[in-house]
């Protein structure tokens, strides 16, 4: 069963398009993660989902009911979490909850399991009484997810929620979420991490306001047209001038060795045999494709 | 009802929370009734006055006493020759001559017609009107003092400025209106910056993601500014009254009802900015340019409305400030009723219904 | 030997709070160093500190040879600094923003003019050099602001979360741009929270509470802790801590 039903999407700014013409299904208790540049549309297709913003054309539609009629009916069901940091940086870890637990008519008793749960969730108990503006970036996205958890949404929205938040508090995070899933929740969310979009169960790729790919991590990698080559090669200037001179592959500085990109009909040994033509001779190891490599070929085609 | 209570209860939270705006909210309104009551005093003391005595009798010289013992004259630099009166006026030494031609006694006895004679130095404007309005009114006690009930001297004109400032105070003006002023200050300025301030922050976008009405919003943002807004009125009214002796002639309830009327077209008027705005900066300028810059200059305030340009006096219409002052002033100084005020008080709430609309209406629930 | 960042038992602190709690490591010329850390670890204030921003309490440093204690002031001109901001005047179009920094750092008109023709080729700015930098997607205004840090060329370059909310395609291209700097000689001092980045330096520093908790290789240390990848080991070293809000 669909949470989320949006057909034929489109919003525009002025000249801008920012969304054009998009679909997308979302089932009931599944994590879909949204990828794509500065531009691609993310942001106003979330807002259009929480009512924030008017759209052009197409409907949107959030556990059977209209955005554009019956919004109001929606708004308790969506927990939202904007690109920005978006709380009361002069009011308290406590203080920003409860305001929020007021607003969505959350009873007193229920409020206060609640809180114990998500303190728990998050690790703010010791900050309880701290000014959010005084949190860490970790800590802030976190009080911003029990923000938008305290009346229990059953669907998430969330723009961007990790962006400049270190590799721990993800982990933490994306816990949450993995936790929130299994009570049943259905979560959108924006990333910029490829290791966040593996851990999600399917990925839509944007790009321009529209719709480049979707389907599991898995399918995903699957749809990756040519193969990589790792190349166990000191990757000083000289040997990128030489590595170029090889025809039909492009090769990348990763750190202390490169990457070779090269057709799908490559093959580990006519790598060597290109490689010791230049007076290489180095380990070559075909790698699996990662979710980055198809976004970005993806990106490339367009 | 209970979700206005949660954005009260935040809201007054931020006011107590950021120094800036308790400055604006407490601070400002005390400093301005104390500058305007000290510093920006607009009367005129110290007027140089020579007095050329023809008659030379105890009335002109009971007349001319009169003169320097108030505390708006004083002797010249130099007496006037009694040859050339204007003399005086050209170097400077006095700012006034007073002519009592022979004859001035007998009129006094007999209540005969009788010219007496002030001549002005006209280069300050402001100072020559003073002593002419000054003038008048010791010509006229003098006058009352010495005639019998109900006997006036032809020629003796007052203004209508005296008739309800007996004392010439120019704080008595200033009070009332200086409590126009801040109303607007606290409740326009501040509204609209703190709306603007959601929007920039980007604390709005969570606030409408939740199940609000809008008119939830604008009431729980409004009503903790409101209290505010009575507060500063109150606290200005206090140190008016009893630190400058303002009196308050009228009705307390009648003030305080036309007080909330003005100050929901002073809130509408913010949130109407805050609507149109995106930064903080720009509502702040905004708001003084449309709300309190209007109020403190073509309210009647300072400026006399029926001295300014016919352009400027048509706008004068449309600034709220304009029918509250009369309101405030009437009420305070004169101790007017709805019987007097009626027409500035329907103006008003007239204005304020249109404002409200007004506000209602731009303000969205959507952010882009 | 020359080393372009030194640094003996740095710490700053505000309050009764310690940022930067005696912090030492060496950088050469021409390496890429991964700064890493949690939020509020104290990267931030070790940059501001080595970029002369900011006066240590205790310790003693040089960056490009100067003294991070008394001279402060020649640090400045002679170090390009990036922050996660990305500090342009977004009323501005690129060229003119380049042409103030560059006035800034004293460059004469002619060479400011080859210096910003020199720079639009390499960062392929052509097309946005001349637009206003506020409406600009995040990648563009990225790159406009490495030129605008490493304008006056600069020996050293403090990159301060430069990635952050910009894309995979630009991302990579934008290391692309960072290694050919580093070819030419230019140290980058890179804080990130990609781990996938913090692969692409020489060598890493991983901060914690103020401490630099391990440093070296970024192969070296996932070897060392026996886990899958960098992320993993970050997460391993930093979890065990207890964490502060």
């Amino acid at each position: 069963m669909s949470v989320v039903e949006v057909t034929g999407l489109s919003k525009r700014y002025q000249t801008l398009t920012a969304v054009d013409g998009l679909n997308l299904s979302v089932e009931a208790g599944e994590i879909v993660a949204v990828v794509g540049p500065d531009g691609a549309g993310k942001t106003s297709l979330f807002r259009a989902l929480c009512g924030l913003i008017a759209f052009d054309t197409g409907s949107a539609v959030v556990a059977g009911m209209d955005v554009r009629t019956d919004m109001e009916r929606i708004k308790p069901l969506l927990g939202y979490m904007p690109q920005n940091f978006s709380l009361y940086p002069d009011l308290s870890v406590e203080e920003n909850l409860q305001f929020y637990g007021g607003l969505f008519g959350v009873p007193k008793d229920r409020y206060a399991a609640l809180k114990e749960r998500l303190y728990r969730f998050s690790g703010l108990a010791p900050f309880g009484g701290r000014r959010a503006g005084n949190l860490s970036g970790g800590m802030k996205q976190k009080l911003a997810l029990s923000c938008a958890l305290i009346h229990e949404p059953k669907v998430l929205v969330l723009d961007e929620p990790t962006t400049g938040v270190d590799p721990l508090s993800r982990r933490q995070f994306w816990d949450i979420l993995l936790s929130l899933r299994r009570d049943g929740a259905t979560i959108i969310v924006a990333t910029p991490y490829m290791d966040e979009v593996a851990l999600a169960d399917r990925a839509v790729f944007m790009h321009l306001g529209r719709k480049l790919a979707e389907g599991t991590p898995e399918e995903l990698r699957r749809r990756y047209r040519g193969r990589i080559f790792r190349l166990a090669v000191d990757p000083t200037a000289e040997q990128m001038t030489r590595l170029a001179g090889i025809e039909g592959a492009a090769p990348y500085r990763f750190g202390a060795e490169v990457h070779l990109y090269t057709p799908a009909d490559m093959t580990a040994d006519r790598v060597r045999e290109r490689l010791a033509a230049c007076g290489l001779t180095t380990p070559v190891e075909p790698i699996a494709a990662g979710l980055e490599d198809v976004f970005i070929q993806l990106m490339g085609a367009q | 009802m209970g979700k206005v209570r949660w954005i009260i209860g935040k809201e007054l939270r931020h006011i107590l929370r950021d120094p800036r705006s308790l400055v604006i909210a407490i601070i400002m309104p005390i400093m301005m009734t104390l500058l305007y009551g000290y510093a920006i005093n607009l009367d005129i003391k110290n007027i140089r006055l020579a007095v050329l005595d023809y008659d030379r009798t105890s009335a002109s010289r009971d007349l001319a006493a009169r003169f320097h013992h108030s505390a708006y004259f004083t002797r010249p630099l130099a007496e006037a020759a009694l040859s050339d009166p204007e003399a005086a006026l050209k170097r400077g030494d006095a700012h006034a001559v007073l002519i009592i031609q022979p004859g001035f006694a007998e009129a006094l006895r007999d209540l005969a017609p009788y010219q007496l004679g002030l001549s002005l130095d006209g280069a300050d404007a402001n100072l020559s009107s003073a002593a002419a309005g000054y003038s008048n009114i010791i010509i006229r006690q003098f006058l009352a003092d010495q005639l019998p009930d109900g006997a006036t001297l032809p020629g003796v004109t007052l203004s209508q400025r005296v008739l309800y400032n007996p004392d010439l105070k120019s704080s008595h003006f200033f009070v009332p209106g200086l409590i126009a002023v801040i109303l607007m200050m606290i409740s326009a300025l501040l509204t609209s910056i703190t709306i603007a301030r959601e929007k920039e922050s980007g604390t709005m976008e969570q606030l409408l993601s939740a199940p609000v009405r809008s008119h939830q919003v604008i009431l729980g943002k409004v009503i903790p500014y409101i209290g505010l807004a009575l507060v500063d009125g109150i606290l200005v009214l206090v140190i008016g009254v009893f630190h400058f002796g303002v009196p308050f002639a009228g009705s307390m309830a009648l003030l305080t009802v036309f007080g909330l009327v003005y100050i929901t077209a002073a809130l509408s008027l913010g949130i109407l900015i805050s609507a149109l705005v995106r930064t903080q900066q720009v509502a702040m300028m905004a708001a003084l340019v449309v709300t309190v810059l209007p109020s403190v200059m073509l309210s009647g305030f300072i400026f006399d409305i029926k001295n300014m340009p016919p352009m400027l006096q048509a706008i004068t219409y449309i600034v709220p400030a304009r029918y509250f002052l009369l309101i405030i002033r009437g009420v305070m100084l004169k101790g007017s009723g709805l019987a007097v005020l009626w027409v500035q008080a329907a103006t008003l709430i007239a204005l304020t219904a249109v404002l409200l609309t007004a506000a209602a209406k731009r303000f969205k629930m959507k952010i882009g | 030997m020359d080393y372009a960042v030194t640094v003996d038992q740095l710490s700053k602190t505000f309050g009764t709070f310690t940022a930067v709690d005696h912090i030492s490591l060496t950088v050469d010329y021409g390496e890429i160093f991964g700064f890493l850390g949690a939020n509020g670890a104290g990267k931030t204030t070790a940059i501001r500190m080595l970029c002369g921003l900011l006066r240590p309490t205790s310790g003693t440093g040089t960056v490009n040879g100067f003294d991070v204690n008394r001279q402060y002031e020649k640090i400045k001109p002679s170090i390009g600094y990036m922050s996660q901001k990305f500090s342009l005047y977004g009323d501005l179009t690129g060229r003119e923003n380049l042409r103030f920094y560059g006035a800034v750092y004293g460059l004469s008109n002619s060479r400011l003019k080859d210096r910003i023709a020199e720079l639009t080729a390499m960062l392929e700015l052509t097309e946005f050099i001349d637009r206003l930098t506020g409406p600009l997607p995040v990648g563009w205004r990225q790159r406009i602001a490495l030129a605008a840090a490493i304008i006056h060329r600069p020996r050293i370059i403090f990159l301060d979360e430069p990635t952050g909310g910009v894309d995979p395609v630009f991302r990579r291209r934008f290391w692309e741009i960072l290694y050919s700097l580093a070819d030419e000689g230019v140290t980058l001092f890179v804080t990130t929270h990609y781990m996938d980045e913090a692969e692409f330096c020489r060598r890493i520093s991983i901060m914690h509470q103020g401490k630099i908790v391990v440093m070296g290789p970024p192969r070296q240390l996932v070897a060392a802790h026996g886990l899958p990848n960098l992320q993993e080991t970050f997460i391993h070293l930093i979890a065990e801590r207890p964490v502060d809000g």
